[in-house]
């Protein structure tokens, strides 16, 4: 159908998706989904899942802020839909909490000189949720199927090759050293059609029913080919939990076992038969501002707003001092790439900000708009801690809550906004997935930042294959970014996850991943 | 002293509903008139080592979560609330007011397709009205103002009109008519004065519903926007609180039933007085 | 019987003004419904097929017959984001309408012998205490007192557990169970309300000259009051009900979300957010429709009750 492969340009083409972003909200995918049969199902899948709930003792609860906006791995967009559909699918190769890449359907990988060809062998005996194995055949099918939706990352991709049995191979048009990250992409049997209604993956989890706005019930996949690392919990349900106020009292009452990404406030709300666990959120958090609009087209304005701006008290009022400071588009848990150093460029200085202002032209301040999502709070604390701020030099900063896709529509893709506050995540494990987006001609630069030093760093950076020499381009490329304040770099956001205490195991990931598989029951 | 000014009330035959309303009322629109000049804090001034704090003398409703002090807060949302009520009364009852009376003074087909309207939009529950007219366009006070206002129109529409049907035979009119006055001057000088005593109380009522709507508006993140938040916008944030610091929701609540009560209370007295 | 065909196709007329009114707001905002599905990076021609194949290039009457005549049909169009609008609808309905039976059938059984019985009792200390009351209870909005209830009953009395929504699917007594205190928050103003309708319209009738005599020709209280006195009392209580019933249908909007059920108006809120105006559409015209259905039974109802009516209205 015309309309399918429509959905599939939808996606790629509007959305961008190099980096899905690091928010917690649904996205519209297109007209050609087809989920109409999900009712209907879900109501027998339903009673089949409360079924086999009582034979086993528990069903985990886990509260996810809004609903998954497909189910299929290789449209589906949000960053909330990737990290749940990680239970259910694998790649080739797939991430582990230390952000290596391990080999997972692919048993082993060779990568050519070149970096443009990429050899995959694929491991034996590893068992669909439906119960067959998979192949070559099905390898090759998912990746092509996944290159056909207009994937961007993909775009390099000049054949998905079937070696033998057990081998495939993917050619490069140019060389990506880099590739390997890509390979997460799901493989499904050769023969899907309707992973929007019956998902079928690999992994340690699978499909049971899902209910629209409600839930998404999954359940241990017994069969799953890495017993090691075989999930603890026999059932668990994703349950929708749309207005983020009540899920204080949801968790207290005992509705969802657990949270990922409370505010400290929350967590702090909560008794102790809840564990909070606490790590980064692995995204870069900042005030960005479309530096092609006055007076954020001078260097001279955003280097003031960053002189006004200081990334610690915002993370005390946000969240209790937790949080990492930033000073460039990467952040700390990318050890390799991060530079501290950078942190410094800017310290707060409200008479610098104020001489500088001067200069520019601004001496009496001036009025503009910051658009924020009104689905996730840390940003909007962060827009009231930076109205603050910004008055003590005279810039009058307004707060408009947008909906999510009404900032993809109108941020995102319109460009038309003179500031924002979002977090970008890397949605695979390099550098270039935070990086790119700054070219000039990057489809997907929604700041309008150019700069010939930035995208001569970066095509460099993309070139080279030596990996030391690498990430000394892309440190040159983070430094310009900072030293013509490209934006105001806050932080990487702790992320609070909250587990019923007769849970443990919760393991966070450089990645937006939940991994259901490694909770387990409390001694 | 105040029980003397209660004798008073009493002599004039002022019942206590009336009595209760204009207490309430009073305090509440004194509270919120000094709220333009003064406030105990600056309702946006943040304070990390005051967050989440009781009641004490300090902060008489405690602090929310950013340790803005809730007392200020209130007088500040019960101002937005409060004025977004006022626009959508003048928007709502004077728009509903000059079309019910024009469409039931001349009648007509004009009339008729009106009225089809009218019925149209009162199938409509005006919060859902408001809802669909906010998302058609933007979010934001001024928006939620006349999208309520608009939903206010029909209603007061349809209670002027069957007013002005019903006086528009009576002998003044006809008198006035035979003395050469416009229908423009029939209208407004000759009919009008004589609907206000119903117009009033509609318009008593019609507040109290605007209140309502406007605090549902923003409990679903509709409308103002922060740090300036109405009263709706403080509840709903403050509710991830309320299991350790009830007063965080109970704060802007009752200021909400502060409000609406007195209102009633005064509809309910001028009913009885009447 | 002519009253109520005049009745009903006054509200096919009003259905179909309700319809354009709608079609023209969702058609007329600014934004190009295939450039939201393909993205702002389609290019024209990709743009103008979609537009073409969603017969979005026809003139707007055509495509409003197409749209009213597929809604009659009962197709309700594509979601952006869930395939079919009816199959999504009819899988949701049931929640928001056993909300609004029970928050109805509270109301019912509440509002009824009390408003009598404070009537009968009036200027009794209960009915003082009760006036007294109403009005306070009527000041709260319902998702105040849903705040409230989730703060007393759930999470200190744990009566109940907040957002422990089972679907009707698997559980229907513990579905029911669950929107027991959803439906006390949306049926208390609701409550107040139609007692002192009732209360008020019972003393009105007691005080009139029919009353009067029946109580002169030595009939019992009891017997004047059902027989007479309440009759006529329920005419405008019938009218309010109708009107509650509608009002707890919006009412469910706001507290769906207090209370976290995934009803009609959780649906309503997030195919807002998320500009999915198919859906958008089909709930308001629904809404609409309710409202307007519920109309014409009360409209019926009221001339069962009081055939006087007819002698007025032909």
């Amino acid at each position: 159908m015309k309309k399918k492969v429509w959905s599939g340009n939808v996606a790629r083409r509007g959305l961008a998706a190099v980096c899905a972003l690091a928010m917690t909200a649904t996205m519209l995918t297109g007209c050609g989904k087809k989920k109409e049969d999900a009712s209907e199902g879900s109501s027998a899948q339903g009673t089949a899942a409360q079924t086999s709930s009582q034979d086993s003792d528990e069903v985990f609860t886990v509260g996810i802020p809004q609903d998954l906006d497909s189910l299929d791995p290789h449209i589906a967009q949000s960053a909330g839909t990737r990290e749940v559909l990680f239970n259910i699918f694998e790649g080739l190769v797939k991430p582990d909490e230390k952000g290596n890449m391990n080999p997972a359907i692919a048993s082993s990988y060779k990568i050519s000189e070149d970096a443009t060809e990429y050899t995959f062998t694929i491991r034996e005996n590893v068992l669909f949720h439906n119960g067959a194995t998979v192949t070559a055949d099905d390898v090759v099918a998912s990746l092509q199927r996944y290159k056909d939706t207009g994937a961007s990352i993909f775009e390099t991709v000049d054949a998905i090759e079937k070696v033998d049995d057990s081998t495939v191979k993917v050619t490069l048009s140019k060389p990506n050293t880099e590739f390997l990250s890509y390979c997460t992409v799901a493989i499904m049997p050769k023969d899907t059609t309707d992973a929007e209604t019956n998902p079928i993956g690999t992994g340690p989890y699978k499909f049971v029913s899902r209910t629209a706005l409600e839930n998404l019930v999954v359940e241990k996949f017994d069969e799953y080919w890495d017993v090691d690392n075989a999930a603890h919990i026999k059932n668990v349900v994703f349950k929708v939990e749309a207005n983020p106020d009540n899920i204080v009292a949801d968790l207290e009452g005992g509705s969802i076992d657990m949270y990922a990404r409370i505010t400290s406030d929350q967590a702090d709300q909560l008794s102790d038969s809840f564990e909070i666990y606490e790590g980064e959120m692995n995204l870069v958090q900042a005030l960005y501002v479309n530096n092609a609009v006055e007076p954020f087209d001078n260097e001279l304005v955003r280097q003031a707003l960053c002189y006004a701006i200081d990334p610690q008290e915002i993370m005390d009022f946000v969240s209790g001092g937790a949080g990492v400071e930033i000073g460039s588009a990467m952040f700390p848990s990318f050890d390799k790439y991060f530079d501290e150093s950078l942190n410094d460029t800017y310290n707060q200085d409200v008479d610098k900000a104020k001489e500088l202002l001067a200069q520019a032209g601004y001496p009496d301040g001036f009025t503009f708009t910051i658009k924020v999502p009104s689905n996730y709070t840390p940003h909007i604390d962060t827009a009231e801690v930076i109205v603050e701020q910004l008055e003590a030099i005279g810039v009058t900063a307004q707060i408009k809550k947008i909906e999510w896709n009404t900032w993809l529509e109108d941020v995102y893709n319109n460009k038309d906004y003179e500031a924002t506050i979002v977090g970008f995540d890397a949605s695979t494990l390099n550098a270039s997935s935070l990086l790119y987006r700054y070219t000039s001609d990057a489809h997907n630069n929604m700041f309008n930042y150019s700069n010939a030093d930035y995208d001569k760093a970066f095509a460099t950076a993309q070139a080279t294959v030596d990996e030391a020499e690498q990430i000394k381009y892309y440190k040159e490329c983070e430094k310009i970014l900072s030293q013509t304040a490209a934006a105001v770099y806050i932080q990487d956001l702790p992320s609070f996850v909250a587990l019923n205490s007769k849970y443990t195991g919760y393991t966070f990931y450089p990645l937006y991943v939940q991994d259901i598989a490694k909770i387990k029951l409390a001694e | 002293m105040k029980l003397s000014m209660i004798k008073k009330f009493k002599d004039k035959k002022i019942n206590s509903f009336l009595l209760w309303g204009l207490i309430l009322t009073g305090i509440m629109l004194l509270i919120v008139v000094i709220g333009i000049f003064w406030t105990p804090y600056d309702p946006t001034k943040m304070s990390a080592s005051e967050k989440l704090q009781g009641i004490s003398l300090r902060h008489i409703l405690g602090t929310d979560n950013k340790g803005r002090d809730i007392f200020s807060r209130v007088m500040y949302g019960s101002r937005i609330t409060l004025g977004i009520a006022c626009g959508t009364m003048v928007i709502g009852a004077g728009l509903g007011t000059i079309l019910g009376a024009i469409t039931g003074y001349f009648g007509g087909f004009l009339d008729e397709v009106f009225m089809r309207i009218v019925d149209a939009m009162l199938a409509f529950p005006s919060i859902l009205l408001a809802l669909v007219i906010v998302s058609l366009f933007d979010s934001g006070n001024i928006v939620v103002m006349v999208a309520l206002g608009i939903a206010f129109i029909p209603s007061f529409a349809r209670i002027v009109r069957s007013e002005v049907l019903r006086c528009r035979t009576m002998d003044y009119v006809e008198n006035a008519r035979i003395q050469g006055a416009s229908d423009f001057r029939i209208i407004f000088r000759h009919i009008m004065p004589n609907i206000t005593g119903v117009l009033w109380s509609s318009v008593l009522i019609g507040f109290n519903n605007a209140v309502l709507a406007e605090a549902g508006l923003s409990y679903l993140g509709i409308g103002s926007q922060p740090p300036y938040d109405s009263l709706g916008n403080m509840l709903s944030s403050a509710q991830q609180f309320m299991v350790k610091n009830p007063i965080c929701v109970l704060g802007p609540g009752f200021a909400i039933v502060w409000m609406v009560l007195g209102f009633s209370f005064l509809g309910e007295g001028l009913r009885k007085k009447a | 019987m002519k009253y109520i065909l005049k009745k009903a196709s006054m509200m096919v007329l009003t259905l179909i003004a309700v319809s354009i009114l709608v079609f023209l707001a969702f058609n007329l905002i600014p934004g190009d419904p295939a450039t939201r599905i393909l993205g702002t990076e389609a290019t024209e021609s990709q743009l103008q097929l979609l537009r073409q194949e969603m017969g979005l290039n026809d003139p707007i009457y055509v495509r409003y017959l197409r749209w009213i005549w597929n809604f009659i049909r009962g197709d309700l169009g594509e979601s952006y984001s869930y395939g079919s609008v009816s199959a999504l609808i009819l899988d949701k309905i049931p929640i928001t309408i056993w909300l609004a039976i029970m928050a109805f059938f509270l109301m019912f059984v509440i509002s009824i012998p009390l408003g009598i019985f404070t009537a009968r009792h009036e200027g009794g200390v209960i009915d003082k205490i009760v006036v007294v009351l109403d009005q306070v209870i009527m000041a709260i909005p319902p998702f105040f007192s849903g705040i409230i209830i989730t703060l007393v009953f759930g999470l200190t009395l744990q009566l109940f557990v907040p957002g422990g929504f089972v679907s009707y699917k698997i559980d229907f007594w513990g579905f029911i169970g669950y929107l027991v205190f959803p439906a006390i928050a949306i049926a208390l103003p609701k409550i107040t309300m139609c007692v002192k309708l009732l209360r008020g319209s019972v003393i009105e009738e007691i005080s009139k000259d029919y009353t009067r005599t029946a109580y002169s020709r030595g009939n019992t209280t009891r017997g004047v009051l059902y027989r007479h006195v309440l009759k006529n009392a329920m005419i405008p209580v019938i009218t309010f009900m109708g009107m509650a019933l509608a009002d707890m249908v919006s009412g469910s909007i706001v507290i769906e979300q207090v209370f976290n059920i995934p009803g009609i108006g959780r649906m309503l809120l997030s195919s807002i957010n998320n500009r999915d105006y198919p859906v958008v559409e089909a709930i308001i015209m629904g809404i609409a429709i309710l409202v307007m259905v519920v109309n014409l039974i009360v409209d019926i109802i009221y001339r069962l009750v009081d055939p006087r009516i007819e002698a007025i209205n032909d």
